[in-house]
Protein backbone atom coordinates (compact mmCIF):
# COMPACT_ATOMS: atom_id res chain seq x y z
CA UNK A 1 0.00 0.00 0.00
CA UNK A 2 1.54 3.24 -1.08
CA UNK A 3 0.39 6.35 0.53
CA UNK A 4 -0.60 7.51 -2.96
CA UNK A 5 -3.36 5.03 -2.80
CA UNK A 6 -4.31 5.48 0.80
CA UNK A 7 -5.17 8.74 -0.22
CA UNK A 8 -7.91 7.71 -2.71
CA UNK A 9 -9.08 4.77 -0.23
CA UNK A 10 -12.25 5.77 1.45
CA UNK A 11 -14.58 2.84 3.77
CA UNK A 12 -16.10 0.18 2.15
CA UNK A 13 -18.73 -0.60 4.38
CA UNK A 14 -21.68 0.98 3.04
CA UNK A 15 -23.06 3.03 6.11
CA UNK A 16 -19.71 4.35 6.24
CA UNK A 17 -19.87 5.97 2.51
CA UNK A 18 -21.75 8.94 3.62
CA UNK A 19 -19.33 9.52 6.94
CA UNK A 20 -16.64 12.30 7.22
CA UNK A 21 -14.85 9.87 9.58
CA UNK A 22 -13.96 6.88 6.95
CA UNK A 23 -11.63 9.22 4.94
CA UNK A 24 -8.63 9.03 5.55
CA UNK A 25 -8.23 5.31 6.51
CA UNK A 26 -5.87 5.19 9.31
CA UNK A 27 -2.79 3.14 9.37
CA UNK A 28 -1.84 0.81 12.36
CA UNK A 29 0.69 -1.65 13.14
CA UNK A 30 2.69 -0.75 9.86
CA UNK A 31 5.74 -2.40 8.40
CA UNK A 32 7.46 0.25 5.80
CA UNK A 33 9.66 -0.13 3.20
CA UNK A 34 11.09 2.18 0.27
CA UNK A 35 10.40 1.02 -3.37
CA UNK A 36 12.54 2.63 -6.46
CA UNK A 37 9.63 3.82 -8.81
CA UNK A 38 10.41 6.19 -12.19
CA UNK A 39 10.41 9.86 -11.44
CA UNK A 40 7.51 10.94 -13.17
CA UNK A 41 7.09 14.75 -12.30
CA UNK A 42 4.12 15.51 -15.18
CA UNK A 43 2.20 12.81 -13.43
CA UNK A 44 3.32 14.39 -10.10
CA UNK A 45 2.21 17.27 -10.78
CA UNK A 46 -1.26 16.39 -12.56
CA UNK A 47 -1.89 14.74 -9.41
CA UNK A 48 -0.71 17.37 -6.79
CA UNK A 49 -4.64 19.08 -7.52
CA UNK A 50 -6.41 16.05 -6.36
CA UNK A 51 -4.34 14.92 -3.24
CA UNK A 52 -6.19 15.70 -0.22
CA UNK A 53 -3.80 17.22 1.83
CA UNK A 54 -4.80 17.08 5.40
CA UNK A 55 -5.16 13.91 4.53
CA UNK A 56 -1.83 12.96 3.37
CA UNK A 57 -0.29 14.97 6.43
CA UNK A 58 -2.26 12.45 8.85
CA UNK A 59 -0.91 9.47 6.93
CA UNK A 60 2.57 10.53 6.72
CA UNK A 61 2.34 11.11 10.84
CA UNK A 62 0.65 7.66 11.40
CA UNK A 63 3.99 6.68 9.46
CA UNK A 64 6.52 8.24 11.66
CA UNK A 65 7.15 11.47 9.11
CA UNK A 66 6.13 14.58 9.13
CA UNK A 67 4.86 16.84 5.69
CA UNK A 68 4.37 20.86 5.91
CA UNK A 69 1.20 21.75 7.00
CA UNK A 70 0.42 23.25 3.81
CA UNK A 71 -0.35 21.80 0.28
CA UNK A 72 2.79 22.80 -1.60
CA UNK A 73 2.66 24.79 -5.24
CA UNK A 74 4.31 24.47 -7.62
CA UNK A 75 4.09 26.59 -11.18
CA UNK A 76 2.19 24.35 -13.41
CA UNK A 77 4.36 23.86 -16.80
CA UNK A 78 3.38 22.68 -20.40
CA UNK A 79 5.75 19.63 -21.09
CA UNK A 80 7.60 20.73 -24.13
CA UNK A 81 7.59 16.85 -25.54
CA UNK A 82 6.01 13.70 -24.13
CA UNK A 83 9.09 11.61 -24.92
CA UNK A 84 11.91 13.01 -23.08
CA UNK A 85 10.31 12.34 -19.56
CA UNK A 86 12.71 13.32 -17.06
CA UNK A 87 14.27 16.05 -18.82
CA UNK A 88 10.94 17.92 -19.49
CA UNK A 89 11.12 19.21 -15.81
CA UNK A 90 14.47 20.45 -16.33
CA UNK A 91 13.28 23.99 -16.81
CA UNK A 92 11.23 23.72 -13.73
CA UNK A 93 12.49 26.24 -10.62
CA UNK A 94 14.80 24.42 -8.08
CA UNK A 95 12.40 24.72 -5.47
CA UNK A 96 9.58 23.13 -7.58
CA UNK A 97 11.61 19.90 -8.32
CA UNK A 98 12.65 19.91 -4.69
CA UNK A 99 9.17 19.61 -3.88
CA UNK A 100 8.57 17.09 -7.00
CA UNK A 101 10.99 14.78 -5.25
CA UNK A 102 9.57 14.71 -1.68
CA UNK A 103 6.22 14.17 -3.61
CA UNK A 104 7.41 11.28 -5.48
CA UNK A 105 9.13 9.71 -2.43
CA UNK A 106 6.17 9.88 -0.50
CA UNK A 107 3.45 9.14 -2.56
CA UNK A 108 5.00 6.60 -4.82
CA UNK A 109 8.06 4.66 -2.88
CA UNK A 110 6.80 4.80 0.55
CA UNK A 111 5.53 1.20 0.72
CA UNK A 112 3.24 -0.19 3.54
CA UNK A 113 4.22 -3.80 3.69
CA UNK A 114 2.44 -5.00 6.77
CA UNK A 115 -0.29 -3.69 8.77
CA UNK A 116 -3.78 -2.63 8.82
CA UNK A 117 -5.91 0.76 7.66
CA UNK A 118 -8.66 1.11 9.93
CA UNK A 119 -11.81 3.25 9.65
CA UNK A 120 -12.44 6.21 11.67
CA UNK A 121 -16.40 5.94 11.20
CA UNK A 122 -16.78 1.74 11.73
CA UNK A 123 -13.58 0.81 13.04
CA UNK A 124 -13.50 -1.92 10.29
CA UNK A 125 -9.47 -3.22 9.67
CA UNK A 126 -8.21 -3.60 6.23
CA UNK A 127 -5.44 -5.85 7.07
CA UNK A 128 -1.80 -5.02 4.77
CA UNK A 129 -0.09 -8.09 3.55
CA UNK A 130 3.09 -8.15 1.36
CA UNK A 131 1.94 -4.55 0.86
CA UNK A 132 -1.41 -5.80 -0.37
CA UNK A 133 -4.27 -4.17 1.04
CA UNK A 134 -7.60 -6.75 1.59
CA UNK A 135 -10.51 -4.32 0.31
CA UNK A 136 -12.80 -7.80 0.49
CA UNK A 137 -15.65 -7.10 2.82
CA UNK A 138 -18.01 -9.74 4.56
CA UNK A 139 -21.37 -9.21 2.74
CA UNK A 140 -23.58 -7.86 5.34
CA UNK A 141 -21.23 -5.34 5.41
CA UNK A 142 -21.41 -4.38 1.31
CA UNK B 1 -14.99 -23.58 -26.24
CA UNK B 2 -15.34 -23.53 -22.26
CA UNK B 3 -15.61 -20.26 -20.47
CA UNK B 4 -13.73 -20.14 -16.79
CA UNK B 5 -16.82 -17.87 -15.70
CA UNK B 6 -19.09 -20.75 -16.25
CA UNK B 7 -17.77 -22.96 -13.67
CA UNK B 8 -16.09 -21.23 -10.73
CA UNK B 9 -15.79 -18.00 -9.11
CA UNK B 10 -12.34 -15.70 -10.11
CA UNK B 11 -11.07 -16.17 -6.60
CA UNK B 12 -11.15 -19.76 -6.77
CA UNK B 13 -11.09 -20.30 -10.14
CA UNK B 14 -7.79 -18.65 -10.64
CA UNK B 15 -5.85 -20.37 -8.11
CA UNK B 16 -2.36 -20.61 -7.83
CA UNK B 17 -1.69 -22.98 -10.54
CA UNK B 18 -4.04 -21.70 -12.82
CA UNK B 19 -2.73 -18.18 -12.04
CA UNK B 20 0.37 -19.29 -13.13
CA UNK B 21 -0.22 -20.97 -16.04
CA UNK B 22 -2.48 -18.04 -17.14
CA UNK B 23 0.71 -15.82 -16.58
CA UNK B 24 3.00 -17.63 -18.39
CA UNK B 25 1.54 -18.61 -21.44
CA UNK B 26 2.97 -16.52 -24.21
CA UNK B 27 -0.53 -16.77 -26.20
CA UNK B 28 -2.73 -15.41 -23.28
CA UNK B 29 0.40 -12.61 -22.88
CA UNK B 30 0.19 -11.92 -26.80
CA UNK B 31 -3.46 -11.53 -26.86
CA UNK B 32 -2.96 -9.66 -23.32
CA UNK B 33 -1.07 -6.87 -24.80
CA UNK B 34 -2.95 -6.39 -27.84
CA UNK B 35 -5.82 -5.70 -26.17
CA UNK B 36 -4.39 -3.49 -23.45
CA UNK B 37 -2.48 -1.40 -26.15
CA UNK B 38 -6.00 -1.23 -27.87
CA UNK B 39 -7.51 0.25 -24.69
CA UNK B 40 -4.83 2.41 -24.17
CA UNK B 41 -5.24 3.96 -27.96
CA UNK B 42 -9.01 4.42 -26.95
CA UNK B 43 -8.20 6.27 -23.95
CA UNK B 44 -6.18 8.49 -26.05
CA UNK B 45 -4.56 10.02 -23.03
CA UNK B 46 -2.13 12.60 -23.58
CA UNK B 47 -0.37 12.94 -20.53
CA UNK B 48 1.02 11.00 -17.65
CA UNK B 49 -2.23 9.77 -15.99
CA UNK B 50 -3.46 7.65 -12.95
CA UNK B 51 -5.24 4.51 -13.73
CA UNK B 52 -7.08 2.36 -12.53
CA UNK B 53 -6.72 -1.65 -13.17
CA UNK B 54 -9.49 -3.16 -12.44
CA UNK B 55 -9.19 -7.17 -12.31
CA UNK B 56 -5.62 -6.41 -12.84
CA UNK B 57 -4.55 -10.00 -12.56
CA UNK B 58 -0.63 -10.35 -12.46
CA UNK B 59 0.19 -7.01 -13.79
CA UNK B 60 0.45 -8.07 -17.48
CA UNK B 61 -1.93 -5.05 -18.12
CA UNK B 62 -0.14 -3.10 -15.79
CA UNK B 63 3.02 -3.58 -17.25
CA UNK B 64 1.97 -1.77 -20.35
CA UNK B 65 1.13 1.00 -18.73
CA UNK B 66 4.05 1.61 -16.96
CA UNK B 67 6.11 1.52 -19.95
CA UNK B 68 3.74 3.11 -22.10
CA UNK B 69 4.48 6.54 -24.03
CA UNK B 70 4.06 8.79 -22.15
CA UNK B 71 4.36 6.44 -19.24
CA UNK B 72 1.28 6.17 -16.59
CA UNK B 73 0.98 5.39 -13.24
CA UNK B 74 -1.75 2.26 -12.01
CA UNK B 75 -3.44 0.92 -8.91
CA UNK B 76 -4.91 -2.77 -9.66
CA UNK B 77 -7.70 -4.34 -8.11
CA UNK B 78 -8.62 -8.00 -8.65
CA UNK B 79 -10.57 -10.92 -6.83
CA UNK B 80 -7.72 -13.83 -6.52
CA UNK B 81 -4.87 -13.50 -4.23
CA UNK B 82 -3.16 -16.12 -6.05
CA UNK B 83 -2.95 -13.93 -9.44
CA UNK B 84 -1.35 -10.57 -7.19
CA UNK B 85 0.91 -12.93 -5.67
CA UNK B 86 2.19 -14.44 -9.04
CA UNK B 87 2.52 -10.01 -9.64
CA UNK B 88 3.97 -8.89 -6.29
CA UNK B 89 6.55 -11.85 -8.24
CA UNK B 90 7.04 -10.37 -11.36
CA UNK B 91 7.55 -6.77 -9.34
CA UNK B 92 5.12 -4.62 -11.08
CA UNK B 93 5.02 -0.80 -10.50
CA UNK B 94 1.32 -0.62 -9.81
CA UNK B 95 0.10 -0.68 -6.15
CA UNK B 96 -2.05 -3.55 -5.65
CA UNK B 97 -5.36 -4.46 -3.84
CA UNK B 98 -7.58 -7.23 -3.28
CA UNK B 99 -11.06 -6.53 -3.98
CA UNK B 100 -14.28 -7.80 -5.22
CA UNK B 101 -15.41 -5.05 -8.61
CA UNK B 102 -18.94 -6.62 -7.32
CA UNK B 103 -19.01 -5.08 -3.96
CA UNK B 104 -18.73 -1.35 -5.41
CA UNK B 105 -15.14 0.02 -6.16
CA UNK B 106 -13.55 1.47 -2.58
CA UNK B 107 -12.09 4.66 -4.03
CA UNK B 108 -12.85 8.46 -3.46
CA UNK B 109 -14.99 10.82 -6.01
CA UNK B 110 -12.64 12.09 -8.92
CA UNK B 111 -9.39 9.71 -8.10
CA UNK B 112 -8.37 8.54 -11.61
CA UNK B 113 -7.89 10.16 -14.88
CA UNK B 114 -8.64 7.04 -16.36
CA UNK B 115 -9.84 3.03 -16.01
CA UNK B 116 -9.05 -0.32 -17.93
CA UNK B 117 -10.32 -4.01 -17.16
CA UNK B 118 -9.03 -6.27 -19.83
CA UNK B 119 -11.03 -9.56 -19.64
CA UNK B 120 -12.39 -8.98 -16.67
CA UNK B 121 -16.37 -7.79 -16.73
CA UNK B 122 -18.21 -10.86 -17.41
CA UNK B 123 -17.30 -11.58 -14.03
CA UNK B 124 -20.14 -9.38 -13.04
CA UNK B 125 -22.72 -11.59 -14.60
CA UNK B 126 -22.25 -14.38 -12.04
CA UNK B 127 -24.05 -14.56 -8.82
CA UNK B 128 -21.48 -14.32 -6.17
CA UNK B 129 -21.18 -16.87 -3.35
CA UNK B 130 -23.70 -15.23 -1.24
CA UNK B 131 -26.51 -15.46 -4.18
CA UNK B 132 -25.92 -11.74 -4.82
CA UNK B 133 -27.69 -11.41 -8.48
CA UNK B 134 -25.67 -9.87 -11.45
CA UNK B 135 -27.82 -6.76 -11.78
CA UNK B 136 -26.72 -5.75 -8.51
CA UNK B 137 -22.99 -6.57 -8.65
CA UNK B 138 -23.14 -4.72 -12.53
CA UNK B 139 -24.86 -1.37 -10.72
CA UNK B 140 -22.32 -1.41 -7.92
CA UNK B 141 -19.35 -1.52 -10.27
CA UNK B 142 -20.74 1.00 -12.39
CA UNK B 143 -21.54 3.34 -10.07
CA UNK B 144 -18.42 3.56 -7.90
CA UNK B 145 -15.93 3.70 -11.69
CA UNK B 146 -18.52 6.24 -12.12
CA UNK B 147 -18.03 8.51 -8.55
CA UNK B 148 -13.84 7.26 -9.07
CA UNK B 149 -13.06 8.54 -12.53
CA UNK B 150 -12.65 12.16 -12.88
CA UNK B 151 -14.83 14.17 -14.69
CA UNK B 152 -14.27 14.17 -18.29
CA UNK B 153 -12.62 10.76 -17.38
CA UNK B 154 -12.53 7.51 -19.89
CA UNK B 155 -12.66 3.69 -19.07
CA UNK B 156 -12.19 1.14 -21.63
CA UNK B 157 -13.18 -2.61 -20.65
CA UNK B 158 -12.73 -5.36 -23.02
CA UNK B 159 -15.13 -8.17 -22.21
CA UNK B 160 -16.12 -11.62 -22.94
CA UNK B 161 -20.40 -11.64 -22.72
CA UNK B 162 -21.63 -15.20 -22.76
CA UNK B 163 -24.31 -13.97 -25.34
CA UNK B 164 -26.43 -10.92 -26.66
CA UNK B 165 -27.96 -10.65 -23.76
CA UNK B 166 -25.02 -10.34 -21.15
CA UNK B 167 -23.35 -7.92 -23.37
CA UNK B 168 -26.86 -6.19 -23.02
CA UNK B 169 -27.27 -6.29 -19.74
CA UNK B 170 -23.57 -4.79 -19.05
CA UNK B 171 -24.18 -1.87 -21.37
CA UNK B 172 -27.04 -0.53 -19.96
CA UNK B 173 -25.96 -0.95 -16.38
CA UNK B 174 -23.36 1.43 -17.56
CA UNK B 175 -25.25 3.93 -18.87
CA UNK B 176 -27.85 3.39 -16.00
CA UNK B 177 -24.72 4.62 -13.80
CA UNK B 178 -24.39 7.90 -16.02
CA UNK B 179 -21.60 6.59 -18.27
CA UNK B 180 -21.84 7.74 -21.93
CA UNK B 181 -21.14 4.35 -23.96
CA UNK B 182 -19.85 2.91 -27.14
CA UNK B 183 -19.35 -0.74 -28.00
CA UNK B 184 -16.80 -1.42 -30.32
CA UNK B 185 -15.95 -4.76 -31.90
CA UNK B 186 -12.49 -5.50 -33.56
CA UNK B 187 -11.90 -8.62 -35.73
CA UNK B 188 -15.88 -9.24 -35.86
CA UNK B 189 -17.56 -12.37 -37.16
CA UNK B 190 -13.61 -14.30 -36.27
CA UNK B 191 -13.36 -16.16 -33.29
CA UNK B 192 -10.89 -13.87 -32.21
CA UNK B 193 -13.40 -10.73 -32.06
CA UNK B 194 -12.56 -8.61 -29.59
CA UNK B 195 -15.26 -6.17 -27.90
CA UNK B 196 -14.67 -3.11 -26.13
CA UNK B 197 -17.21 -0.67 -23.97
CA UNK B 198 -15.88 2.31 -24.12
CA UNK B 199 -17.33 4.58 -21.14
CA UNK B 200 -17.29 8.10 -20.92
CA UNK B 201 -18.01 10.43 -17.28
CA UNK B 202 -20.22 13.54 -18.78
CA UNK B 203 -19.72 13.10 -22.48
CA UNK B 204 -22.07 11.83 -25.49
CA UNK B 205 -22.02 8.19 -26.25
CA UNK B 206 -20.34 7.24 -29.53
CA UNK B 207 -22.26 3.70 -30.41
ZN1 LIG C 1 -16.09 2.24 7.82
Amino acid sequence: MKLLTANFLSCAVKACKSSPLSFPLHFKDAELASKSVPYNPILLSNLLPRLDWPALVTSSSELGFTLPQQKPEITPFTPTSSEDGDAVMSGAGEEDEKTLRMLHKVLMETEVVEGKMVCGSCGFEYGIHQTVANFLLPSHLV
Amino acid sequence: MSRPEDNLPPDLYYNDTESLKYTTSSRVQAIQATMTNRALELLSLTTPSLILDIGCGSGLSGEILSESDPPHTWIGMDISSSMLAVALDREVDGDLLLGDMGQGLPFRAGSFDAAISISAIQWLCNEDEKGVDPKTRLSRFFDSLYASLKRDGKAVCQFYPRDDKQRDMICSAAIKAGFGAGLLEDDPETKNKKLYLVLTVGGEGNR
